[in-house]
């Protein structure tokens, strides 16, 4: 195995791995300062933060023969016997002068700036930058310019990394940005009548290391140290991307890209990153009621039924008790869900009704797969789970049902209850698909909206969001990711999973861990779900082939 | 000084000597057909090895040992680059070349398109040469008609396009990447090495880049030999192998503050001295020269005192210079403040930075803002220190930048400020008799952009 020598310290690396010496230094904890160099983009070695020392140890002799200038750290390959130097005072001074020559013409206007608190010029000049300013004293200013309409330029504090421009050119392909002018006067713009107008643009405000991009949705809300991030998937499409949700206080701010090789590398789409709000909607339904009389009945012009309002702890027993007298049961279980919860939900439903009639629930669809140049895709499934509810489906010899199928099976006055669970964040469904249930003597709707089929609804439960649920859900890829709640659900509902929990009369607080691993021991397709599942997620089919 | 016949500027004044008809009248294309029927693309690449002819455009490379650089039976397209993008300040003798001699530019090329088996040349021209743009386009389509250029020429299976393309004035085009990429339809952003241009250049394919003086040298050693190029100039030093001495005849373009100002060719090796006082007629008026630009304003000053250095590739470095360049001498009289060359130096480098290394972009601007506080009666003897600190940490050299534009903004500062410390003391003490021992950061003055 090569040997990389990083400040003495000696990493081994793979015999097949295509390092630079960032990253080689990161595998020995060492932390070299760089802007431009991201591992997503082409290699500009324009900002010269990352310079280093660079060498080579003779194989033979061991002795270390060192380049004599400076290198760019991104630029420079490692490979067997390749010495790194990060920390001698021809380096320390090197970063010092970088970080000087970038805020002479930087505002430094921190105070006032978005980015404060998460911002690598900070950062940076904190830890290599040198206390005394020796430019003159820079008249203020602070330009901001719109380049599209989710972002913000504000010129003045770019530092001409170019991370934005190549993100435009290499990953979206759409090539908006680009960069006018020359010397100190360069700046980044977008051509006349071509706003940065795409559908991965938010991401080159993640890649922005300063706070010249900033994000028009996340734009002074709340400042970055107040924040508290939590590992989740996007439900935004079938591919899952991993994200973290940025909260405080049970409020979503924002969406960022979670770094995973094996689904998203490191972004996602906007589609994803700015489908948070639904979550804090006015009109999400937040308390459980109960209608007397068979499905439709308010819809058929009768006169409404009292509405009663449940607590969540009646809710329990009551809709288990309904169910039973109702007599044979459909169940769509949603894509949404995850597969704790869709596995609970049928366990459920079988012990209520051991015919139940089990199916997939509405899969929303929006047009194809759409593959950038990067080689990131946004999927037409706009649905998280569907090849994790199909594997629970299956295990309960439901395997193939869906939506259609169960529409038919009502439609055919097989059922005389029906439980629908949606949780989706649009609406999803018309009046002429709604009134297939109408006259069920039981229909159980669980969404995050009011919706022509809530409208029928004898028993309306509130849903909840992405952000508010934990278990695991699995991509179009078959690769399963678990998370946990980022933020609590409005007061007063309970996640589904934590209704299944009590309906199946299990003890102590709802826990998904202890769930997934009983479906890891129990049920092959998820053995790979089984102990501590890594960050980034595992493939379902693993173990299946092994 | 013994007489010296010019030779890459024989058609200078000669009537219509920029034809293709008098360039044959000279013995022009003759060594092209004869190469073309007689001899193999490695046979050039030795001969031009063998006259150990250097690059002309300022960094002196070994032309023939670029052009073995380029990959063994490469299977898709080489392409060869004249950099006929002059922009080094006092340089001109490649405009001389193409507007009075354009088909000893063109026969070069064609010699050094067959020895690197290139099928595609471009000549990327300067925007501000128009005249030039005109002579070389005719006689481009000369070439063509009188089957020079195209397809099998002169019946061989040698087939050459030759493309003019024209800048947009920028001097960092003259870099050799920035070069590519700009004739790619890019920002001229030099690009990080290696890939070197000879494995990954123009379109991501070999590409061999060199100077309009270095194609006609190579026209020259076609038609009159090795050994008569390398019995002119100064012989390698048998002390040190590294050296590869500088041979054969060179253009240097003499301007500022002399009598006679324009392009002299000379055996490499001249001095300054010489070349002011026999080709230029002295420093103007009578007066005496403060300090020489060698060759192009990048590669620093020599002061009076070492005007007796030769100008040959290694001369200008054993004083303090960065090399010969571009041999663009510019003569600067003792009455001109120092103060204001550089100052001006440094708005050239300012206004020409690419912007894409930190270093350079920031550093050849802050320079020109002490300057210009300096020159308003503000400075401080401390910006001497910190422009100094600039002057040695920004660069290719140093490793801090990618290009060398930073170098040719450095190399001024330093041997201005080491050279005539002095003058720059005084001159500070005296405008500003209240700050010049500040040290604090004072506010910046507003500076109108040059553009």
């Amino acid at each position: 195995m090569p040997i990389v020598i990083v400040d003495g310290q000696e990493i081994e690396i793979g015999a097949d791995e295509r390092l630079n010496c960032i990253e080689a230094a990161r595998r020995a904890g060492v932390e070299i300062p760089h802007y431009c160099w991201h591992p997503g983009l082409s290699v500009v070695a324009s900002c010269r933060m990352c310079l280093i020392e660079a060498g080579q140890r003779d194989a033979e002799t061991g002795n270390v023969s060192m380049i004599p200038k400076l290198v760019p750290g991104c630029q420079t390959p490692v490979k067997d016997g390749t010495v790194i130097v990060t920390e001698s005072e021809k380096v320390r001074e090197s970063r010092a002068r970088v970080e000087e020559a970038l805020l002479i013409d930087h505002p430094i206007d921190c105070p006032i700036c978005d980015k404060a608190g998460e911002c690598l010029l900070q950062d940076y000049h904190f830890e290599h930058g040198q206390a005394e300013r020796r430019a003159d004293i820079h008249p203020f200013t602070s330009r901001k310019r719109d380049v599209g309409p989710t972002v913000s330029l504000f010129v003045d504090r770019c530092i001409m990394c170019t991370r934005c421009v190549r993100f435009t050119r290499e990953v979206s392909g759409t090539g908006e940005l680009m960069v006018t002018s020359r010397g100190a006067k360069e700046e980044i713009d977008v051509f006349p009548g071509f706003p940065l107008d795409n559908k991965l643009a938010g991401n080159v405000v993640d890649l922005c290391p300063v706070g010249a991009l900033g994000d028009k949705d996340f734009l002074y809300q709340q400042r970055v140290w107040f924040l508290k991030r939590e590992a989740n998937v996007c439900g935004g499409c079938s591919a899952g991307c991993s994200i973290y949700t940025e909260h405080n206080q049970d409020t979503v701010y924002r969406l960022k890209p979670r770094e995973n090789p094996e689904v998203n590398t490191w972004w996602i789409c906007d589609e994803g990153r700015y489908g948070w709000h639904h979550l804090h909607d006015d009109e999400r339904l937040l308390t459980a009621t109960r209608r007397e009389g068979p499905a439709g009945h308010a819809g058929n012009g009768s006169p409404a039924a009292a509405d009663e309002t449940l607590e969540w702890a009646d809710v329990v027993g009551r809709l288990q008790t309904d169910l039973q007298a109702a007599g044979s049961l459909a169940v769509a279980v949603s894509p949404m869900l995850t597969v704790e919860e869709a596995w609970m939900l049928c366990s459920v439903a079988r012990s209520i009704d051991p015919e139940a009639f089990l199916a997939l629930g509405h899969v929303p669809v929006a047009g194809d797969d759409e593959t950038f140049p990067g080689g990131f895709t946004i999927r037409g499934e706009k649905c998280p789970n569907k090849r994790g509810v199909e594997a629970v489906l299956a295990l309960f010899g439901s395997g193939g049902h869906s939506w259609n199928d169960l529409l038919a099976h009502v439609a055919a006055g097989k059922a005389s209850a029906a439980w629908i669970t949606a949780g989706y964040p649009k609406a999803w469904i018309d009046e002429a698909t709604a009134a297939t249930f109408t006259g069920l003597a039981c229909l159980v709707v669980q969404d995050l909206f009011d919706s022509p089929l809530m409208a029928q609804a004898t028993w309306r439960l509130p849903a909840v969001g992405f952000a508010e649920r934990a278990g695991t859900w699995v991509n179009v890829a078959h690769h399963a990711q678990s998370f946990r709640q980022a933020i609590r659900p409005p007061a007063g509902v309970w996640p589904e999973g934590r209704l299944f929990w009590n309906m199946l009369g299990r003890r102590g607080l709802y826990d998904p861990v202890a769930i997934r691993q009983e479906l890891a021991e129990s049920a092959a397709p998820f053995a790979a779900l089984a102990g501590e599942m890594p960050a980034i997620g595992v493939d379902l089919r693993v173990r299946q082939l092994a | 000084m013994q007489p010296f016949k010019p030779v890459l500027l024989e058609a200078v004044g000669v009537p219509d000597g920029n034809t293709l008809a008098s360039y044959r009248s000279r013995g022009g294309y003759a060594p092209l057909e004869r190469i073309l029927r007689e001899q193999q693309p490695a046979d050039i690449i030795e001969m031009v090895k063998a006259s150990k002819l250097r690059g002309r455009g300022g960094a002196g490379f070994q032309a023939g040992l670029k052009w073995s650089f380029l990959p063994k039976d490469h299977p898709g397209p080489i392409y060869l680059c004249v950099n006929a993008d002059e922009s080094e300040p006092g340089t001109f003798n490649n405009r001389i070349l193409m507007e009075d001699d354009p088909h000893q530019v063109l026969e070069g090329t064609m010699i050094s398109a067959f020895a690197t088996r290139a099928t595609t040349a471009y000549i990327y021209l300067r925007y501000e040469y128009p005249h030039a743009w005109n002579r070389l386009q005719a006689a481009i389509d000369e070439c063509y008609a009188a089957g020079l250029l195209g397809k099998n020429i002169q019946g061989s299976q040698f087939s050459l396009d030759i493309y003019l393309h024209r800048g947009a004035a920028a001097y960092i085009c003259g870099e050799e990447t920035g070069l590519i990429e700009s004739l790619e339809g890019k920002r001229a952003w030099p690009r990080i090495k290696p890939p070197f241009p000879a494995i990954e250049g123009v379109f991501r394919k070999p590409t061999v880049v060199n100077n309009v003086e270095t194609m006609a040298c190579v026209a020259q050693i076609a038609r009159r030999g090795v050994d008569w190029f390398t019995s002119i100039g100064v012989p390698a030093d048998p002390d040190n192998p590294r050296d590869p001495g500088s041979y054969g005849p060179k253009l240097y373009c003499l301007s500022g503050h002399v009598e006679k100002p324009g392009c002299y060719e000379a055996p490499l090796g001249i001095t300054a001295r010489e070349l002011i006082d026999g080709f230029g007629g002295g420093v103007w008026k009578g007066r005496r020269a403060k300090a020489v630009i060698p060759g192009g304003i990048s590669m620093g000053l020599m002061t009076e005192a070492e005007l007796d250095t030769p100008l040959d590739f290694k001369g200008p470095g054993t004083v303090g210079c960065m090399g010969l360049g571009t041999a663009a001498v510019v003569v600067i009289d003792e009455t001109v403040s120092i103060v204001d060359f550089l100052h001006n130096s440094c708005r050239f480098f300012a206004h020409e930075s690419c912007g894409q290394c930190t270093p350079c972009r920031e550093g050849t601007s802050w320079s020109l803002r002490m300057l210009e506080r300096i020159r308003a009666g503000k400075g401080r003897l401390k910006d001497l220190d910190i422009l100094l600190e600039l002057g040695n940490t920004m660069g290719m050299m140093p490793g801090s930048t990618i290009c060398g534009l930073a170098d040719g903004a450095a190399w001024p500062i330093k041997n201005a400020i080491t050279k005539f410390r002095n003058e720059f003391e005084d001159y500070i003490k005296r405008t500003n008799p209240e700050g010049w021992m500040v040290t604090d950061p004072v506010p910046a003055l507003q500076i109108v952009g040059a553009h």
